[in-house]
């Protein structure tokens, strides 16, 4: 995130924008001012700005490349690990690589052990992701937006459940929630764990609250006013409106479904139903107990693959929504 | 907002009773089921209803994390085709009785039988949720199995499971390090210090054992120097950490942890199969089941590995079980009849132990496979060719009897680390460590809704 910001503030020019993009959030200056940027650069103000801001932050640079150590070591470590079979991840330095290179061989054998069990965890946390990570965000989108922008009795005790269900966390509710599936037969289904991923109070308080601050409500007068129906407006206007904070809950929803472990953990029993997660703590475990027969290296290539698409997932959609976010906030 | 709170205690407390009438009437329909199965084979331990159970045939669940199950259901459904049996693979002991508890929470989605470890068969019997196999006969099977492992799977009068393997214990060493020391392989747990020294004297990096404080090492542990700290009469429970064979054993740990012999490298990870390769851990004691894992596990380490019965305290003979499992039909199970029949047939027909020992390998619960020449005169590559199993079969006479778990084992043992763990961190007396395990013990039995006594 870091890198992102600086690389991108020597684009930063206009002026008019950074004065305007002051109020809304101060701290995401130059993510903003860097949308409104492509139009007109001064070439002068180019050398300026940044200049200012190096002098000040050398003590926060060591400070952000010490946590960028910090964060990117297990993942190189995770890299480095991979390419090693079983025997040379024993014996060799753990911060190195060993005597073969073996990542091509790992990827196969993870591909096509059990008869390809991995593509089919794989398929299934897609399966998951999509449908419950997607349904939650349209829910979260369409409920918070009908908050912020209709009003209807009740409105009040909507808000109360909303903040009392963001206070419970949702290990405190698996167990509930099983025995309530259990009685409806739903237990070791992919609709065991795609109906609990589609609710998301705090996707919901999110764009309530991101509806509330970027879609003017005299834009919907005057839609209104001019004979587009509600959904209409809703589908062409609003919705473009909230894109950067669609993109956010989004992105919060892909992640905690990709990585959701607790709840898979209790719903489901065939392994076949299994998310990655999951998976990957079942072939963990074969190295404990009275039969273990540890399978270490295709454990950690494993990881590797599981992580993938979320760095790329998340990669792609930051930039959207840093762009994202300046579009809503010049509006004001 | 008092209204709107109202209305979210309201929703709340419906959506709970709803959930609570549901559980009820599946707890109901499936408590019917297995009333009619107990009118079944009424008269008196009889197989004859499991027999006809075969020949009806249907399908039944099995939940284990045993990796030769699969093919141990594919040989059952070969010779008994009306049978089909779901083999649910559910990883490790953790996480298998987890789900087991929720299911019978639950009423519903109870397998027909399920694995369980020795140390957890009281913690599901006591509440009532297993079937007692009595009524199918199953006292008949009782000379089958080392009395050791048929002990753990009888208690209050029932019978609960058949065993599946066992783990007697013995002594794992490296014989490359006792070698080149030129040190004697040690016989009692005073010669077992004297060569934990000479070892860490040698070099400072290797030592005679790991251990950091592992549940399962601890209590095996104590039942080997003639502790039986845990007593379990219903609901009344008796746990005394500091008898006579507790302290024992407790007194000559402590000059391992405090004359720091021990590495403090956790089991089941890679740096401890790494070190298990390489000669920096020298001894293991630890269960029979442990040379398939060598050889799967720490592949470098073959040839150097050997096998000797475990030290004594004073020169006798004794022995304990570590680990092991056994297969029970869960109260409420949709099939218990066939469910039973399944699992007479997984651990005492010949060819489904012959498929568990050949294909995966784990050490027998089961006399005859024990005694059989076979077994006793197999020699192993990764032990240089000693004949491990005559050293294994052995340690199981010494076993001692009368060893009980907690009705709470499994939570007992996610406490090891924050009690008698702190000993071990700061190398103080072990003692100290056993009685703060022993009263969380006791606060947490308690809380359970148990009598618990320390004396």
């Amino acid at each position: 995130m870091s890198g992102d910001v600086s690389t991108h503030a020597g684009t930063t020019a206009s002026t008019t924008s950074a004065g305007t993009l002051a109020s809304p959030s101060g701290t995401r200056t130059t993510g903003a001012s860097r949308a409104k940027g492509r139009q007109g650069v001064a070439p002068g103000y180019e050398h300026l700005r940044p200049d200012r801001h190096i002098h000040r932050s050398v003590a926060l640079t060591v400070v952000m490349i010490f946590f960028a150590i910090y964060c990117l070591l297990p993942l190189y470590w995770l890299v480095v690990n991979s390419t090693k079979d079983y025997g040379s991840l024993l014996s060799s330095s753990g911060l190195w690589f060993g005597d073969s290179f073996q990542l091509f061989a790992n990827i196969g054998e993870v591909l096509t052990r059990k008869d390809g069990i991995f593509v089919r965890w794989f398929l299934n946390t897609i399966i998951y992701v999509v449908v419950g990570a997607g349904g939650a965000t349209l829910l979260a989108t369409l409920g918070g937006y009908g908050m912020a922008k209709f009003s209807f009795p009740g409105k009040k005790s909507v808000f109360a459940v909303i903040l009392g269900a963001i206070a419970i966390p949702g290990t405190a509710l698996a167990v509930p929630t099983f025995l309530m599936f259990s009685s409806l037969g739903l237990t070791n289904t992919m609709l065991s764990v795609i109906i609990p991923a589609l609710v998301s109070p705090f996707g919901f308080y999110l764009m309530w609250i991101f509806a509330q601050e970027s879609v003017p409500t005299e834009v919907l007068e005057a839609a209104r006013v001019d004979g587009s129906s509600e959904i209409r407006t809703f589908a062409t206007i609003s919705v473009r409106m909230m894109a950067p904070g669609i993109v956010t809950v989004l992105l919060f929803a892909v992640v905690a479904t990709w990585n959701n472990y607790f709840l898979p953990l209790i719903m489901l029993r065939s392994e076949s139903l299994y998310p990655l997660p999951l998976g990957l703590q079942a072939w963990n475990l074969e190295a404990t107990g009275v039969q273990a027969s540890p399978i270490y290296h295709l454990v950690i290539t494993a990881s590797l693959l599981t992580i993938i698409p979320i760095v790329v997932a998340f990669l792609s959609l930051q930039r959207f929504w840093q762009n994202g976010l300046s579009a809503g906030s010049v509006k004001a | 907002m008092a209204s709107s709170t109202r209305r979210v205690l309201t929703v709340t407390a419906s959506a709970v009773a709803l959930g609570l009438v549901l559980a009820a009437c599946s707890g109901g329909s499936s408590d019917s089921g297995s009333g009619d199965g107990t009118a079944g084979g009424s008269d008196g331990g009889s197989s004859d209803a499991l027999d006809a159970a075969l020949e009806q045939g249907g399908t039944i669940e099995y939940w284990t994390w045993t990796p030769q199950a699969e093919e141990q259901a594919a040989a059952f459904m070969k010779a008994y085709p009306n049978v089909t049996v779901n083999v649910t693979n559910t990883g490790g002991a953790a996480d298998h009785n987890l789900k087991l508890q929720n299911a019978l929470t639950a009423g519903s989605g109870i397998p027909d039988v399920a694995q369980l470890e020795y140390q957890s068969v009281s913690q599901f019997q006591l509440p009532g949720s297993l079937t007692d196999l009595t009524e199918y006969g199953f006292a008949d099977l009782e000379d089958l199995y080392t009395p050791s492992t048929w002990g753990a799977v009888t208690q209050n009068g029932g019978i609960w499971g058949l065993p599946q393997d066992s783990g007697p214990m013995a002594l794992f060493y490296n014989e490359e390090v006792f070698t080149s020391l030129g040190i004697e392989v040690p016989t009692t747990w005073d010669e077992y210090i004297t060569a934990g020294e000479a070892i860490k004297a040698a070099n400072p990096d290797t030592c005679i054992v790991n251990d950091s404080g592992d549940a399962g090492f601890t209590t095996s542990m104590i039942w080997q120097a003639g502790g039986r700290p845990f007593a379990v009469d219903g609901e009344n429970v008796t746990i005394n950490l500091q008898d006579e064979g507790s302290k024992l054993w407790a007194d000559t740990w402590n000059k391992i942890v405090q004359g720091g012999l021990n590495c403090e490298i956790p089991g089941w990870t890679d740096e401890w199969f790494a070190a298990l390769s390489d000669g920096t851990i020298a001894t293991l004691p630890t269960g029979a089941w442990m040379p398939g894992v060598f050889e799967n596990s720490a592949p470098d380490g073959a040839g150097k590995w050997r096998v000797a019965p475990m030290p004594t305290y004073d020169g006798t003979p004794a022995n304990a079980e570590n680990g092991g499992s056994t297969e029970v039909v869960p109260k409420g199970a949709p099939n218990p009849e066939l469910g039973a029949a399944f699992l007479r047939w997984l651990n005492s027909d010949p060819e489904s132990i012959s498929v568990f020992l050949n294909s995966g390998g784990g050490f027998p619960a089961t006399v005859a496979e024990l005694q059989s020449d076979e077994f006793l005169g197999f020699t192993s590559d990764y032990f240089g060719g000693q004949e491990i199993n005559k050293v294994l079969v052995e340690g199981i006479d010494n076993v001692g009897t009368g060893w009980q778990y907690l009705p709470w084992q499994s939570y007992a043992n996610s406490i090891v680390s924050e009690t008698l763990g702190q000993s071990y961190l700061n190398r103080t007396d072990l003692n100290e460590g056993l009685v703060a395990w022993q009263d969380a013990n006791v606060k947490y039995g308690e809380e359970q809704g148990f009598t618990v006594s320390t004396e």
